[in-house]
């Protein structure tokens, strides 16, 4: 059994449902986040593991112990917030001192304790300062040092670091990571930003709908989406409609041409479906074994990556996303290009593009 | 969770019945001017009272009179304060926050003794000053709420920005007051007019200290000569304060609206 | 930019914008108030003395200085401690939100309501005849004058007086509510602490400057009111402003300047009450920007 195990979790306000049957297990240690657009019920599924709120239905259980019924200030979870929520009355030292000071912790053990913290997060010298002579990078830091100071047994961010500027966000996330594999503290982190999501976690679980559309590692996550829903959500996607007109051998007739996947699918013949390829999948050339000839409609140079945008037979458009080598020619529009991807890299989705 | 609604809702009712209870007594002993059943006798004596028209119309004439001179001194310095001197803008509000610490008789002391009849500007020597002084006297006990109503519509609208547009045009000031500022802040302006009328139509320490014909001292003279008219009067003054509450609401809301449509 | 601030002659132009305000304040608020303040200081020819503040030294004029001392302490903090729990209530009680909206706008009533009518009130509701004072002996056999209470009366004009306290409190305190963040209590609670100490250690250090503010405001607000007092309880029970009224009509002293004592008294004690909020405040908002 999983340290946390979420079972067949719902939740509804009034008459909409926000959470709809939803399992994860969480080993201990692990980092796990919480991906998906805004209202997909990834915040709910945290504030109900918090204990803010109570699930319509099923149980969620802690190293073994069930949490229904169990209030929020006795489950020792430790959470940061967006919005970072420090105490505006109370200096550094006292914020992070307080899940110390309300447990009836000795004072010079919290002391210490507090001190420990604020180095940790890199803040040693900063106890005697109050939240508002703070950035909000140091607040969220200050944040994260009051929530793992009484240690408790997981740790909840609640998209911590949304409210912060690109670099901050950034060089925090790492930051977090590390603190997090040091103390070796199970964490959930609830996150609309892919690149968040991608970089730190151990799992994804992504969610849509109240739904886990799928749950794995980062790259299975981006190179094997389960539904049409992750893969259009997660990175970019070229999509190319078409049908399937041999299941066993693998061939879809799309308006570019037919396509020979070289496996067996799993859907009948004569599905419509579509072919997703991301844009680092498709090369110039004859590199991969699935040849498409096409025509420049434009380029970008982007620094380290150019972006082509061309059109196959039957005015497809597909980008395709290229590491700038010194040298390299860079295609111009109107010029023919013939492109190439690799059966394996193409993914089959049910339904058309819309 | 639930138990902590059970407290609220159970204080919540005790508080209801505190503020209730009066109202309903006030208005049951007001029915009871005919011995044995209920009537509007109350109503019908204040109402046909020669007494009560002329000082209810006196008030209400001067409230109005305190209304348009607090407008017309709040208004322009609260503009002018925050578009120009920001700098004043602590003594203006200390100024206008002082009416609520000095208790308004020792206000109106001040008043008898600095303009008597035998003072330098003798205000009290004449029925004219006498009520000049008065409205005088009502305009500075609604400073902080007049003040605070029209800051607080200014710093709604971008002052500066209008301002700036408005002289582009070749707009000057009198045309900016009245034509881009005072529309923008009508709202403000009304709700601090409403409050100012609710604090002096039924006002009584300064009306009678400076021994004017106010509906105040009427009451309280009413207070002492009858039984179940007081109670009647009370229920027209509670009338008349919800009705201005409710004015202010309206306006209110209506101003939400018109922000909202823009 | 036309009247800027460059030049001395439009820099004059700037300041003459406020002088109709300031003449006002001068004349109407300074003046008068300064009057009483020197008054209380001067003998009837012009010389500095201080007889008359000993002038209130009287047992009579005590008397009352206590009386209204206690009225204004008591009612003020009632009305802080009963606003703050109704607003509170309101507010964050999970009662339904109509309720809210209601209270908020008959609280702008009822601080209004204050006054002559309001006397009346409560004389037409616990007077003698009044309908609670029916009812209980009617329907409850409790004949409530020998209870020992009585309208007319110290209890009887609290009673009353928290009546526009208790609403002012919930005007003045609703918004600062709001202002509690949900987070705060949330991360409280994660931190493992229990509803209480979320209030001592967090919420009500961060309400307290509002607290402090509107308890000196509604100290000030019941210490000066008049008309209340005056219609509910005649003469009869003299708190301080009632013996100043009579002072001003010469009812009862003769002397202005001890009038202008008792006014400069009831001044000073408003006034340290907001010297105490200002200095409190200041230390309490020491967090804050």
């Amino acid at each position: 059994m999983s340290f946390i195990t979420l079972q067949n979790i719902q939740k509804s306000f009034g008459a909409t449902q926000v959470v709809r049957d939803f399992s994860l297990g969480i080993e201990k240690g692990e980092f796990i986040s919480l991906l998906g657009p805004s209202g997909c019920g990834k915040t709910t599924v945290l504030r109900m593991l918090a204990g803010f709120e109570g699930p319509t239905s099923g149980q969620i259980s802690i190293d073994g112990q069930d949490m229904t019924g169990l209030p929020a200030n006795r489950r020792r979870i430790g959470m940061v917030f967006q919005s970072y929520a420090l105490f505006p009355n109370l200096t550094v030292a006292e914020n992070v001192a307080f899940g110390l000071k309300v447990t009836g912790t000795p004072r010079s053990e919290a002391a210490k304790r507090v001190e420990e913290m604020l180095g940790m997060v890199g803040l040693g010298g900063f106890g005697a300062r109050y939240p508002f002579q703070l950035s909000g990078g140091q607040q969220q830091r200050v944040a994260l040092a009051r929530a793992i100071a009484p240690r408790p047994r997981v740790l909840l961010l609640d998209e911590p670091l949304s409210a912060l500027d690109a670099k901050i966000r950034i060089s925090l996330r790492s930051e977090i990571r590390a603190i997090q594999r040091e103390l070796g503290i199970t964490t959930l982190f609830v996150t609309h930003d892919q690149e968040e999501a991608m970089s730190m976690s151990d799992r994804v679980v992504v969610m849509y709908g109240g739904r886990a559309e799928q749950v794995g590692a980062p790259s299975e996550i981006y190179n094997r989406p389960a539904s049409r829903f992750v893969a259009e959500f997660i990175g970019s996607l070229n999509l190319l409609p078409g049908t399937i007109t041999d299941a066993a051998a693998g061939l879809v007739e799309t308006p570019a041409g037919a396509i020979a996947l070289g496996r067996t699918l799993d859907q009948p013949t004569g599905t419509p479906v579509s072919l997703a390829i991301r844009p680092e999948g498709l090369h110039m050339g004859y590199e991969g074994n699935v040849v498409l000839n096409t025509r420049v409609a434009d380029s970008e140079f982007l620094g380290s990556i150019i972006r082509l945008r061309v059109m196959t037979g039957g005015n497809m458009p597909l980008i395709i996303a290229r590491f700038n080598r010194e040298g390299q020619m860079v295609p111009q529009p109107g010029q023919d290009l013939t492109v190439s991807v690799n059966a394996s890299d193409i993914i089959v989705l049910d339904g058309r593009a819309a | 969770m639930k138990s902590g609604r059970l407290v609220s809702g159970l204080f919540f009712g005790l508080a209801c019945l505190y503020f209730l209870l009066p109202l309903v007594g006030t208005l049951e002993f007001s029915l009871r001017a005919r011995r044995g059943e209920y009537s509007l006798d109350a109503y019908r004596n204040v109402l046909g009272d020669p007494q009560f028209h002329q000082t209810i119309g006196y008030s209400f004439i001067l409230s109005m009179a305190t209304i348009v001179l607090g407008v017309l001194i709040i208004a322009p310095t609260a503009f002018w304060v925050r578009l120009k001197l920001p700098r004043l803008r602590p003594v203006v509000e200390f100024l206008t926050l002082m009416p609520l610490v000095i208790p308004p008789i020792v206000i109106v002391f001040g008043y008898i003794r600095l303009y008597n009849t035998s003072s330098w500007l003798p205000l009290l020597g004449s029925s004219a000053g006498s009520d000049f002084l008065l409205v005088c006297g009502y305009a500075t006990l609604s400073l902080p709420y007049m003040y605070r109503a029209i800051d607080t519509g200014l710093r709604a609208i971008d002052v500066s920005t209008l301002t700036e547009a408005a002289q582009s045009l070749g707009a000057g000031w009198v045309t900016i007051m009245a034509k881009v500022i005072l529309p923008n802040i009508l709202v403000a302006i009304l709700s601090g007019a409403f409050l100012t009328f609710a604090i002096v139509i039924g006002e009584y320490v300064l009306a009678a200290l400076l021994n004017r014909p106010a509906f105040g001292p009427y009451m309280v003279w009413m207070g002492g000569n009858k039984a179940y008219e007081p109670a009647a009067l009370a229920v027209v003054a509670f009338a008349i304060t919800w009705a201005s509450m409710g004015l202010i609401q309206l306006f209110s809301r209506f101003s939400k609206h018109t922000q909202a449509r823009r | 930019m036309p009247l800027a601030p460059d030049r001395p002659a439009s820099r004059l132009l700037v300041w003459l914008g406020v002088v109709p305000f300031l003449a006002f304040a001068l004349l109407f608020l300074i003046l008068p108030t300064l009057q009483v303040v020197t008054g209380a200081f001067r003998t009837p020819d012009g010389a500095v003395t201080l007889q008359n503040l000993r002038g209130l030294l009287t047992p009579s004029i005590l008397h009352a200085l206590a009386l209204s001392l206690k009225l204004s302490l008591l009612t003020a903090a009632l009305g802080c401690v009963l606003g703050l729990l109704l607003a509170a209530a309101v507010t964050r009680g999970g009662l339904p939100d109509w309720l809210r909206g209601a209270t908020m706008t008959f609280s702008g009533v009822a601080s209004n309501f204050a006054g002559v009518p309001l006397a009346f009130a409560f004389i037409a509701t616990l007077g003698r005849l009044g309908l609670i004072t029916v009812i209980l002996r009617d329907w409850f056999g409790i004949n409530l004058m020998a209870t020992g209470f009585n309208l007319i009366s110290f209890p009887g004009l609290a009673l009353a007086y928290l009546y526009f306290q208790i609403p002012l409190m919930v005007l003045i305190i609703t918004p600062a509510l709001d202002g509690l963040r949900k987070e705060w209590r949330e991360a409280a609670e994660s931190l493992g602490a229990s509803g209480a100490q979320y209030w001592r250690m967090v919420a009500l250090p961060v309400l307290w400057p509002s607290l402090l503010g509107t308890f000196a405001l509604l100290f000030a607000n019941a210490f000066g009111a008049v008309a209340t007092a005056m219609a509910l309880t005649g003469s009869s029970l003299s708190i301080l402003p009632i013996i100043l009224f009579a002072q001003i009509r010469g009812d009862v002293l003769q002397d202005p300047h001890l009038g202008y004592a008792v006014a400069f008294a009831m001044i000073f004690f408003t006034g340290i009450a907001n010297l105490i909020y200002v200095t409190l405040r200041a230390r309490a908002e020491r967090w804050q920007k």
